[in-house]
């Protein structure tokens, strides 16, 4: 094998993220697609009925909360940040968990190869892996709120 | 998987078609090919013109989807058009070098009844959703650049908190008519912008040297290794300030923006460059994204049949590279993105839209 076929050769650290990436699309998609089946097929029935959202999508995120909530879900507080987790059991909010893992899989990624950088004294990019964590994970909590 | 690249990824495969040549196997199978082609161009513009160019066919669909007590089954329209809408979108998309994204929110927020709020959700998850499914291949294939990408994703990340959280703030019709003004200016980019397949880099600069941004990646179809390195990484980390705010705040993914600072700003080669924005919205669209399912801006209903539609048709858009002509699917879209763009303004300020 020629030196540049070896040089052009992704690193350690990059393969290990593609790995983990390709780990989480796959289960995310796969979730996603199943719950989806379970929610429109009525096998686990929904927060908001199916045939009554043609009368919500077409409010604000605010007032289709607000609407949703005291027509259907009747929650103490609108489902914002993690809330859903506490109504997995419609089949509506269920979809929820494929979303998530879709959305978190990079967090995962990213703590998987910080440990690598580490070894390798990549000190630079090991604190902007980390960086970037908090970053998503702030992003993630639900902390970072607005409202129009 | 590359199939919903926002840039087609310039390949030994995809050279022929752009250059009229159709690469055919045998004379049997170049027919075929052939007369398939125009049966999905066919269906493409028949979905485009039905559901995007006769508004009031939408209207009544839309109507009647409200009015759910009128129709027991009105509710599964909506899903259904909007999975074979993204399924052109894919092909569209995939043929004509653009993201799902950026087809995806001006469209589907001009012509459709759901709120921009849902849209832009909806558009991030659409674009993030084939970020992941393409970036492992890329950074596998070391056309994505990890160190090229971590520095760049984590400006564009925060900013794209950023832009999300102006996009959720404002009022809507002030982000539908900003949101119609920057389609104008993607645009007046796609018709304006030149690419580089391998731009001359005479020296790295000093931070791209320290972070070791560099990398060398096989050119298949030169037969050779490629080296490549990076200058202006200044300039093109605070171009991506910009592109953060706008991703979020629109929910248009950003490889529009994404491959021209890499590849003429930065001066990475067009390949790398285009498969490392691919790789990057994975990162830039997750942040962003989070806002908008945190703030619950996010119907499931919109989310799958999209997801599924655009990545379909994104396979099958990459399919038909082969004996498509990008150059005519290229000004399509653009005319659509300016049909799109012209529709989001007039709604944003609440003027009449005549078709």
């Amino acid at each position: 094998m020629s030196e540049d076929a070896l040089e052009s050769r992704p690193n350690e650290e990059q393969l290990l993220y593609a790995k983990i990436l390709e780990i989480g699309m796959f289960v995310g998609l796969g979730l996603l697609l199943v719950t989806f089946f379970l929610y429109v097929s009525g096998i686990v029935g929904p927060a908001v009925p199916v045939e009554e959202l043609p009368k919500y999508w077409e409010m604000s995120v605010h007032d289709y909360l607000e609407a949703t909530n005291h027509d259907y879900v009747h929650s103490e507080h609108v489902i914002t940040g993690w809330s859903w987790l506490a109504v997995l059991g419609k089949g509506d909010y269920l979809n929820f968990l494929g979303i998530a893992l879709l959305s978190g899989v990079t967090v995962v990624c990213y703590l998987g190869i910080v440990p690598i950088l580490i070894k390798k004294r990549d000190l630079v990019f090991a604190a902007i892996a980390l960086v970037e964590v908090v970053i998503l994970t702030l992003a993630a909590s639900g902390i970072l709120s607005v409202g129009h | 998987m590359s199939d919903s690249t926002e840039q087609p990824m310039p390949t030994t495969a995809s050279r022929p078609a752009t250059t009229g040549h159709v690469p055919i196997q045998g004379p049997a199978e170049g027919a075929r090919r052939l007369r398939v082609l125009p049966a999905v161009t066919r269906l493409a513009v028949f979905l485009v013109v039905i559901l995007l160019l006769n508004p009031t066919e939408v209207q009544a669909c839309q109507e009647a989807g409200v009015a759910a007590d009128a129709s027991i089954t009105s509710w599964w329209v909506w899903p259904l058009v909007l999975f074979l809408i993204t399924f052109v979108m894919g092909i569209l998309a995939a043929l004509g070098g653009v993201g799902g994204g950026v087809l995806f929110v001006p469209i589907v927020s001009g012509f459709f009844p759901f709120h921009l709020d849902f849209v832009r959700g909806c558009g991030l998850l659409v674009a993030l959703s084939g970020a992941l499914a393409a970036g492992p291949g890329f950074l596998k294939m070391n056309l994505a650049s990890l160190r090229l990408a971590m520095p760049v994703a984590l400006i564009a990340s925060t900013c794209a908190i950023i832009g999300a959280m102006i996009g959720l703030a404002l009022p809507t019709n002030v982000v539908q008519t900003a949101l119609g003004a920057t389609i104008l200016g993607i645009v007046a980019l796609m018709m304006a912008a030149k690419k580089s397949e391998f731009p001359e880099v005479a020296e790295a600069d000093r931070l791209s040297s320290a972070l070791k941004i560099y990398g060398v990646y096989t050119e298949a179809s030169l037969g050779r290794a490629i080296d490549w390195k990076v200058h202006r990484t200044v300039s093109g980390l605070l171009l991506f300030i910009i592109i953060g705010v706008m991703a979020g705040m629109f929910g248009l993914g950003a490889g529009w923006a994404n491959v021209p600072v890499l590849n003429l700003v930065m001066g990475a080669p067009l390949k790398i460059s285009v498969a490392t924005s691919k790789f990057l919205l994975s990162i830039t669209d997750t942040s962003a994204a989070w806002i908008y399912v945190n703030k619950g801006a996010v119907i499931p209903m919109m989310v799958v049949p999209s997801l599924v539609g655009i990545m379909l048709g994104s396979f099958i858009g990459v399919r038909i590279l082969r004996v498509a002509k990008p150059a005519f699917v290229r000004k399509m879209v653009i005319g659509l993105l300016l049909f799109a763009g012209a529709k989001a303004i007039t709604k944003g300020l609440d003027l009449p839209f005549i078709v």
